[in-house]
C-alpha cells in the first residue's frame, strides 16, 4: 500500500505487519497522552513528586536520554569534523536517536514544570547564574540543529526526492552539514556539562556538591565525558536492535567497532576521573560538612552498593570489555558492555537526582521515599513509544542506513 | 537608635529554643497572615505548605533521660550559597530570576507570577524551606477561613513555589506609615513578623541585625547562639539560642571531636 514511499532496492515488511508493529508503541503514546492531559489539567498532584522530591522520575529520564542521545553530536563531530568516513554509515541513525531523545526530553520538561505556559520566561527573564538556564538555551538551540540535521534525510524519501527544489535544498544542507555538526558539538558540550553543573553547584547539599574549575564544578566535565562515552554505545545498541528486528545487517562492522573503540577510551578516562572526583569528594567536601562518606549510604535502599555498581560493574567492567579488541569484536560481549555502560550512565543520573534529594541535609530531618505514579510512568513510557515509532517510520521510509542495499542485496 | 532609610538593613530573627514550647502558634499565625493555602486533608506532610515548620527533636536517650526540644524553621534568608557567592543557593539557581535577595533589607523574596515551577530552588535549599503549590489554592468556604484572607498578600497559583518572606508586606506597611508621617526612619517595633508577634512566650525576636541597638543584634552575641547547618556557609539570618549542648549539636553535622560544648558562664 505504501510501497511508493519505501526506499528503492531494499526490502520492507508489509504495511499490515508494520501497522501491527506500531500498535504497542501507539498504546504507550496513548497512556502518555492521558497522563499528560491529567497533569496539565489537574496539576502535578497527579505525580508522587513532593517538596522533598522536587525532581523525580521525569528528570532522571530526561538526563538519562539526553546523555544517551549524545551519540548524535559526538558521531557528527567524529564524522564531519574529525573526518572518520566510516561513521557515515551510522550518522543518520545517530541523528535520529539524538532527535528522539532531545525532543522527548523537551516534551517531558514541558509537563514537568508547574507553569508550562511560562516556559518562555527562562529566555525572557534568564538568570545567567543558573546552570539550568544554560541547559535550556543549549538544548533548545541544539534541538533546532538536530532538526536541521534530520531534514536532508527526510528529503531523501523517494517521493520527496523527486521534487527538484527539495532535492537541491536537501543536497545543499548536506553540503554544509559540517557547520551544523560543529554548532551541535559546541551546544552539546555546554548543555551536557551544565546538566552536571546543575547538581555540582548544589553547594548546600554535600552529597551533590563538588569543587571545580572557575564557575564549573567537576560534575560539569564528568557529565560531558560520561555522555560521550555512553552515547556511542547507545547508538550501537539501537542499530543492533534494528538489525535484530529487521533480521538484516545494516551497519558495517568497521563503523560499530570504531564507535566501540572510541567509547572504550572515553569510558576509561571517565572512570579514572570519576574515581578521582569521588576521592576528592570523600576527603574534601564531605568532611568539611562535618560528615563521613558512609553517612550518605545509611538510609533507605541507597547503600554503598550504589558506588560499587556505578564504578565497578557499570564502569570498569564495560571499559575493560570494550578496550580488549577480541572482546568487543564478539557480538555478545559488545552488547553486554554497551548495556552495562548505558546502565551506568542512567544510574549516575539517578544518584545525582534522586539520592541527592532523598538524603536529608538537616541532621534531625527524616528520610522520605518516593515511587512514581502511573501518570509519571505513562509520560516516561510515551517517550519510549515515540522513539520506537519515529525510528521505525524513519527506517521504513528513509534511507537511514546507506549501506543497507549493499549489505542486503534483494534477489528478485 | 533610629535608622535612616537607604542605609543597609539586615533583617533577621532569633529563636530561643529554651523558651519554645512547641505550641505551633507561630505556624498558625504565619499561615493566616500570608494566605497560605490549605488542603481538605493536611496529612500529606510532603506536600502541605508550612512556611514556618516546627520540628520536634530529642536527645535520643531512653526514659528517664529523654529531653525534647522544638525547632521552628522559617526560611533562613541566607546571604550566600555556600561557596562564597553573595546570593543564596535558591537565588543563584532560579532560571527565571523569580527569587531575589534584596541587599538593602536582606530579605529573600519570591515573585509568584514569574516562577515557572521548575523547583530547582527546592532542590538547592538544604532547609526544605521552599514549598510548591501542588494543587490550586484552596480556602474552605463556609468555615470562616475566607474572612481571614489578607488583601495585602497575593494568593499563589498552582504550579509555583512559595516561601516565608519575613512578612515583607509588613515592612511595606511600616514604610508607608512612616512616609505618611513624613518620617524616613523605622522604629524597631514598627516592623516585625507575624510569628514573632504571635509567639505566646516571646521565643521569637525579629529586627535588624545591622543595628547594634536592636535586640536581635545583641542576642546573637550570646555564646549559646548558633545557626542551622552553619558549616554549609549559607550564612542564614535566622539564629537560634539554646543552652542545651545536644540541641546545638543537632543543628549541624560534626565529625567526632569537632563539637565544642559552651563552657558555662559563671556569676
Amino acid at each position: 500500500m505504501d510501497s511508493p514511499l519505501l526506499p528503492e532496492g531494499v526490502k520492507r515488511c508489509s504495511t499490515t505487519t508494520f501497522l501491527l508493529w506500531t500498535l504497542p508503541w501507539l498504546a504507550l503514546l496513548a497512556w502518555g497522552g492521558l497522563s499528560a492531559f491529567l497533569c496539565l489539567w489537574k496539576g502535578l498532584n497527579q505525580t508522587n513528586m513532593s517538596n522533598v522530591f522536587a525532581f523525580a522520575l521525569w528528570i532522571v529520564f530526561d538526563l538519562a536520554i539526553i546523555a544517551l542521545g549524545a551519540g548524535a553530536f559526538f558521531t557528527g563531530f567524529l564524522t564531519y569534523i574529525v573526518g572518520k568516513g566510516e561513521l557515515k554509515n551510522v550518522i543518520n541513525a545517530a541523528v535520529i536517536i539524538g532527535f528522539i531523545c532531545y525532543s522527548g526530553a523537551m516534551g517531558m520538561l514541558g509537563i514537568d514544570i508547574g507553569q508550562p505556559i511560562r516556559g518562555w520566561f527562562i529566555f525572557w527573564h534568564a538568570n545567567i547564574h543558573s546552570m539550568l538556564v544554560e541547559v535550556s538555551f543549549c538544548i533548545t538551540c541544539y534541538l533546532m540543529v538536530l532538526g536541521i540535521e534530520f531534514i536532508p534525510l527526510i528529503l531523501k524519501n523517494r517521493q520527496l526526492d523527486k521534487i527538484r527544489e527539495l532535492h537541491i535544498f536537501g543536497h545543499s544542507l548536506h553540503e554544509i552539514m559540517a557547520v551544523f555538526a560543529a554548532t551541535g558539538t559546541f551546544l552539546s558540550f555546554f548543555h551536557q556539562g551544565s546538566l552536571g553543573g546543575m547538581f555540582g553547584v548544589l553547594y548546600a547539599r554535600p552529597f551533590a556538591a563538588r569543587e571545580g574549575f572557575y564557575i564549573w564544578p567537576w560534575t560539569f566535565f564528568l557529565f560531558i565525558l560520561s555522555a560521550i562515552a555512553a552515547g556511542p554505545c547507545f547508538t550501537i545498541l539501537c542499530t543492533k536492535l534494528a538489525e535484530k528486528i529487521s533480521r538484516k545487517k545494516l551497519v558495517p562492522d568497521n563503523a560499530i567497532q570504531l564507535l566501540a573503540k572510541i567509547s572504550a577510551w572515553l569510558l576509561s578516562i571517565y572512570m579514572v576521573l570519576k574515581i578521582a572526583d569521588t576521592l576528592g569528594w570523600i576527603y574534601g567536601v564531605v568532611p568539611r560538612a562535618g560528615l563521613k562518606f558512609i553517612d550518605f549510604y545509611r538510609e533507605g535502599p541507597y547503600g554503598i552498593w550504589l558506588v560499587v555498581c556505578e564504578i565497578l560493574i557499570f564502569g570498569i567492567i564495560p571499559a575493560i570489555i570494550l578496550l580488549v579488541p577480541k572482546a568487543r569484536q564478539h557480538q555478545g560481549w559488545l552488547i553486554t558492555a554497551c548495556l552495562l555502560n548505558c546502565t551506568g550512565i542512567v544510574l549516575n543520573r539517578f544518584v545525582f537526582i534522586i539520592v541527592t534529594l532523598a538524603i536529608p541535609v538537616m541532621p534531625f530531618d527524616r528520610f522520605w521515599s518516593y515511587l512514581p505514579t502511573w501518570q509519571e510512568w505513562g509520560i516516561a513510557m510515551a517517550v519510549i513509544g515515540y522513539g520506537f515509532l519515529l525510528f521505525s517510520a524513519a527506517y521504513r521510509y528513509l534511507p537511514v542506513f546507506p549501506q543497507e542495499r549493499e549489505l542486503n542485496p534483494v534477489t528478485e | 537608635m533610629e535608622q535612616k532609610q537607604g542605609d543597609t538593613y539586615r533583617y533577621g530573627m532569633v529563636i530561643d529554643l529554651d523558651k519554645c514550647t512547641g505550641c505551633g502558634t507561630c505556624m498558625i499565625a504565619c499561615a493566616a497572615e500570608n494566605n497560605v493555602s490549605v488542603r481538605p486533608d493536611q496529612t500529606d506532610k510532603e506536600r502541605t505548605i508550612t512556611w514556618m515548620k516546627l520540628y520536634k527533636i530529642t536527645n535520643g536517650k531512653e526514659f528517664p533521660n529523654t529531653e525534647v526540644s522544638y525547632f521552628p524553621r522559617p526560611c533562613m534568608h541566607c546571604e550566600e550559597d555556600g561557596r562564597g557567592h553573595h546570593q543564596p543557593s535558591c537565588v543563584s539557581v532560579c532560571v527565571a530570576t523569580a527569587t531575589k535577595l534584596d541587599h538593602n533589607t536582606g530579605i529573600v523574596s519570591q515573585i509568584y507570577t514569574r516562577c515557572i515551577g521548575c523547583r530547582y530552588c527546592q532542590a538547592a535549599c538544604p532547609y526544605g524551606a521552599r514549598y510548591f503549590n501542588w494543587w490550586d489554592t484552596y480556602f474552605p468556604k463556609g468555615k470562616g477561613l475566607e474572612r481571614y484572607l489578607s488583601p495585602e498578600i497575593s494568593p499563589r497559583m498552582r504550579g509555583v513555589v512559595e516561601k516565608c518572606t519575613f512578612c515583607h508586606h509588613r515592612l511595606m506597611r511600616a514604610k508607608t506609615q512612616a512616609y505618611a508621617e513624613v518620617r524616613t526612619d523605622l522604629e524597631e517595633h514598627e516592623y516585625t513578623t507575624a510569628c514573632a508577634e504571635a509567639c505566646p512566650v516571646q521565643a521569637i525576636t525579629f529586627g535588624d541585625l545591622n543595628n547594634p541597638e536592636h535586640k536581635v543584634s545583641q542576642m546573637i552575641k550570646s555564646p549559646y547562639a548558633f545557626r542551622l547547618l552553619e558549616r554549609l556557609n549559607t550564612k542564614p539570618k535566622v539564629y537560634y539560642i539554646s543552652t542545651k549542648d545536644w540541641v546545638r549539636k543537632l543543628a549541624d553535622n560534626y565529625l567526632p571531636g569537632e563539637f565544642k560544648p559552651v563552657t558555662r558562664a559563671t556569676g
